[in-house]
């Protein structure tokens, strides 16, 4: 029985990282192999240089910057997004779980009702509203975008998990002359590791595998690293260098793959610790 | 009233307090969403084609989106997506979570395996996906190599069978996020109870089907959110894997809405089937938010 | 905790507020919003870009590639919206055209009547880059679409000489099939199969036809026999193509003719650069020539660089980019690597191989002889909404959804939806 429970769960495991192996190996290959056929192969011909073009010499725009500028634009973009949006969400999730009011349940429904709307139907008004805010084209108007969408998640994951926060500790603390921002820094803040975490993953990742708003809303200085990407591998004229872009693909994965790596295990323990509990 | 209006300003501000911390979110969310929708459903009654224009049409550019066969296609390939997505991806979630809650010993190492699809965006796993499914160099090809002749996979090919290989890419991205919340909800429920049940002399399958998985609600409604979510919003997924193709064969609303506002110049168009879209996932969503917000008092 | 958070809050800020690094535009620069993102394309658009620094001028360069445009039209209209328009974006057809409409486009009358652009340039091509007698922008090249390609070694095997007429091309089809040779190397994506479309639509059709279906959209001829019969080819060219073409890439189905695994592509001329690339020479490895049956025509598309108003009036950078995309010698240097040929019929012949060479003596010839017409399939016939209820249909037929009959009532009714 156990056997069995290992077999399915290894099986599970290959086909989940069949793509990934895909991309490793083709990406360590030189790109006569790649077209000799065998997507499965190892390399016979180990070689790192697909990796350091796709880095700072591959063809993104008229010059062959590679994705490297790119990267740090995204990071510039996916940084302060994530903050603010986490703050916001662990802000909002206090107030609407140890401060209720009238109400607070439909504003709340509001605010969960918008994390459905997609995307492409806000593309044309927001870009008039960055426009007349005078943050067209910049990182600032990105993150204000990414915070703006972000929001309805990061409030949901913080006021289940603070529904579970002893409300006995917010009066007492009220009631030895604690004001509202005191409560919250020092008695919630400090207890919110676990879903802070779920919140930072979401968020991450969400912000850093965006393509639409990044194209849309950057200029030619705030282009994040998923249109660079897109740029190299959606070039549609000459030999295409699959090994590049491969490389390139796993180069844009890596902060968020490390981010699961390293954040996997809390990742479970604060969904545990809230946000799947009614 | 009267002693509020007698309090001085440092209580009336701690009363007003929370409400104010809420409020920018609140009022970022009413502009740039609600404002949005309604803009939006405003431009479904005009005649906006290549930027929005404001001449009223009336309900012409609903007319016209129910006359297109190509919007029918792609509402009858949302029914087949989402069944089979939400599905695939509960009852996978589900089966890898409670087999991982087995007290597995790599267990950290296969949970990070099942979780990372989710890390990356289908502009990078499209390529190694559209490889993967392709006859000519994909899995029919290996499998033809490894000496399996008569195998055939060709399904992206098929007109019929395209919109399923767009489900199991779908599934593959998700599932482990699924699990992991299932596993966080098994995690969670009461060993007492689990050592009971067995006390009592109830098999595994009983003991799973009476009281975990029904103990495991909660989890469950949040996954159809999630994944009804991401259902809804699939777009990049069919843009990388099929462009929509064999003919229109993998066309959802979200790349139709996506077409007919921004390539083909008929916002009208597009905005119509934003609109229906939209209220699709209002007559979905509100009941569920409704029975869930009112639940927590 | 507490102190990390101060650090973080710390960075957050500084990231946040650090601003953004002030663009080229302010300095009489230009950025440029195109999709030319491929090794021979962008070099040669670098060629550009370094002739205007000579001047002085920054190059803001601003690369969205996807969909041969499409994606980045999607950004233009989000940044013409947020009233950030770029300086110049490069286009196509009808979209010059509808962005023209909306005034959103500068004069660059100045620079062309002091260059002479009215004298060198083709009036079909004029159409889409001069609106109300302004030019609103300037073309880099004339792609034509009607052109097929052949591995030379593969039809010399067979017996196959270059065919002029349908029954000798499909002729040569069941050669090749008989030989076991897969007949045309075809990609199954809308567009490549609205490109063959284009072709066969115009040998079935003719000139007048191609006129009256595609440009001024006659129901009559959209929904005729003749429009009947050119699904009927369609749906021959379905036969003779591989099992395996549904998702292609266009560049893929051309290595199948530099390969000599499939005899014929359908293509644009861009095809040129894949058969150059691979060291192959025209009229020894390779063979260009029209479609059967569309010897005197031309079908084209122009890629030009819209210049978007910049507060009424023309901006020195944009002068200087317009005159140096028109300069002979850019013209020369660019469409020798793009396959192409020169936007103005002054430019000498002599770098270009043999193909480049007689695309240009069939544009002049078709340009005089008024055989000269746009491309339905590139958005040089109808405008973007038309051009897509096309697709649709010629590509769920190509597909197998609907038989020619069922296709020509779907034609009428698509179009007449679209318009």
């Amino acid at each position: 029985m156990r056997a069995l429970i290992y077999l399915v769960l290894t099986l599970c495991a290959l086909f989940y990282m069949l793509p990934l192996y895909v991309m490793l190996v083709n990406s360590v290959k030189p790109l006569d192999e790649i077209t000799g056929g065998g997507m499965m192969n190892l390399p016979q011909v180990f070689t790192l240089v697909p990796w350091a073009r796709a880095w700072s010499s591959a063809q993104i725009g008229v010059e062959p910057t590679g994705l490297s500028p790119y990267f740090w634009n995204s990071i510039r973009m996916v940084v302060p997004a994530v903050a603010i949006s986490t703050l916001l969400g662990a802000l909002n999730g206090y107030v609407l779980t140890k401060w209720r009011f009238k109400y607070d349940t439909i504003l709340f429904g509001l605010m969960l009702f918008a994390c459905f709307i997609p995307f492409q139907v806000v593309l044309i008004p927001m870009a008039r509203m960055l426009g007349l805010m005078g943050l067209a084209g910049t990182t600032r108007g990105l993150v204000l975008v990414h915070v703006v969408y972000g929001v309805g998640f990061t409030t949901l994951y913080f006021r289940n998990y603070y529904a579970f926060f002893p409300t006995e500790l917010v009066r007492a603390a009220q009631i030895d002359g604690a004001g509202f921002f005191r409560i919250f820094w020092r008695i919630l803040l400090p207890s919110s590791g676990p879903i802070a975490v779920v919140s930072i993953i979401w968020q991450f990742t969400n912000i850093w595998n965006d393509f639409l708003f990044g194209a849309s809303f950057a200029d030619a200085n705030s282009q994040p690293m998923t249109v660079a990407l897109n740029n190299l591998v959606q070039a549609s004229h000459g030999v295409k260098e699959y090994n590049v872009h491969f490389a390139g693909a796993i180069l844009a994965a890596m902060p968020t793959l490390l981010v699961y790596i390293v954040a996997g295990r809390y990742f479970v323990r604060g969904l545990m610790a809230g946000s799947v509990k009614g | 009233m009267a002693v509020s209006a007698r309090m001085d300003f440092k209580s009336r501000l701690r009363i007003w307090l929370p409400k104010l911390v809420l409020s920018p979110s609140l009022a970022m969310v009413l502009v740039f969403v609600y404002g949005f929708i309604a803009f939006s459903v405003y431009l479904s009654f005009t005649d906006s084609r290549l930027l929005p224009s404001y001449g009223w049409v009336g309900w012409e550019n609903y007319s016209k989106l129910w006359r297109l066969s190509h919007w029918e296609i792609s509402l009858a390939n949302m029914g087949i997506f989402a069944a089979l997505y939400i599905g695939s991806c509960t009852a996978l979630g589900l089966g890898l979570a409670i087999f991982l809650d087995q007290k597995i010993r790599i267990e950290g190492v296969l949970r990070t395996i099942y979780l990372y699809p989710m890390a990356l965006s289908f502009i990078v796993t499209g390529t190694a996906w559209k490889w993967f499914l392709d006859p000519g160099i994909g899995l029919e090809n290996v499998m033809q190599t490894w000496g399996w002749e008569t195998f055939g996979f060709d399904w992206i090919k098929n007109r019929n069978l395209a919109i399923y290989t767009v489900v199991l890419a779908a599934v593959w991205q998700t599932s482990g996020f699924v699990m992991a919340m299932f596993l966080a909800g098994l995690r969670g429920i009461d060993n007492e109870i689990i050592k009971a049940a067995q006390i009592d002399g109830a098999s595994n399958w009983n003991l799973y089907r009476r009281i975990v998985i029904p103990q495991l609600r909660p989890a469950f409604l949040s996954a159809f959110v999630i994944l009804g979510h991401l259902a809804i919003k699939t777009f990049d997924l069919v843009i990388a894997l099929t462009g929509g193709g064999p003919g229109r064969a993998t066309e959802l609303p979200a790349t139709f809405m996506y077409s007919y506002a921004f390539t083909r110049n008929q916002m009208g168009i597009g905005a119509a089937s934003a609109t229906i879209m939209l209220m699709t996932i209002a007559a979905i969503m509100i009941p569920y938010l409704y029975a869930e917000l009112r639940e927590k008092r | 905790m507490r102190s990390q958070f101060k650090t973080i809050t710390a960075t957050v800020l500084a990231l946040a507020l650090g601003g953004d690094a002030a663009t080229a535009q302010g300095d009489g620069g230009v950025e440029v919003l195109h999709w030319w993102t491929s090794g021979g394309e962008a070099a040669a658009l670098n060629v550009l870009k370094e002739d205007l620094e000579k001047q002085g001028i920054g190059w803001t360069d601003m690369p969205v590639a996807g969909g041969g445009g499409e994606q980045a039209m999607t950004v233009l209209r989000a940044r013409v919206t947020a009233g950030n328009a770029p300086t110049a974006v490069q286009g196509l057809g009808f979209d010059i055209l509808d962005w023209a409409n909306q005034g959103s486009l500068a004069d660059l009358n100045a620079v062309a009547a002091e260059e002479g652009w009215d004298s060198v340039i083709p009036a079909a091509l004029q159409k889409f880059a001069r609106v109300d007698g302004k030019w609103v922008s300037a073309p880099v090249n004339v792609h034509s679409t009607n052109w097929v390609w052949a591995n030379k070694a593969v039809l010399d095997a067979n017996g196959i000489a270059v065919p002029t007429t349908w029954e000798e091309f499909t002729a040569a089809l069941d050669k090749l099939k008989a030989a076991g040779v897969t007949p045309i190397a075809h990609g199954g994506q809308a567009w490549q199969e609205a490109t063959v479309f284009d072709a066969v639509a115009m040998s079935v059709l003719g000139p007048n036809g191609y006129q009256a279906a595609f440009i001024d959209l006659d129901e009559a001829v959209l929904g005729g026999d003749r429009m009947k019969e050119a699904f009927d080819r369609m749906a021959v060219i379905r036969a003779n193509v591989d099992d395996n073409f549904s998702g292609r890439d266009w560049n893929l189905a051309t290595a199948m003719v530099i390969n000599g695994t499939a005899g014929f592509q359908m293509m644009g001329d861009w095809a040129k650069g894949e058969f150059l690339n691979a060291g192959k020479v025209p009229g020894q490895d390779f063979l260009c020539f029209r479609f059967p049956g569309t010897t005197e025509q031309v079908i084209f598309n122009a890629d030009q660089f819209m210049m978007f108003d910049q507060g009424g009036s023309v901006s020195a950078g944009q002068a200087a980019l317009a005159s140096a995309i028109l300069s002979p010698s850019f013209q020369s240097a660019f469409n020798v690597v793009k396959g192409s040929v020169p936007a103005r019929t002054d430019v000498s012949d002599e770098a270009f191989d043999d193909c480049g060479k007689k695309g240009m003596k069939d544009l002049a010839a078709a340009a005089s002889s008024g055989n000269l017409f746009g491309s339905m399939a590139h958005g040089h016939a109808a405008p973007a909404s038309v051009k897509n209820a096309i697709y649709d249909v010629v590509t769920a037929h190509f597909n197998g959804a609907y038989d020619s009959t069922t296709a020509v009532t779907e034609l009428v009714d698509a179009v007449s939806i679209a318009r």
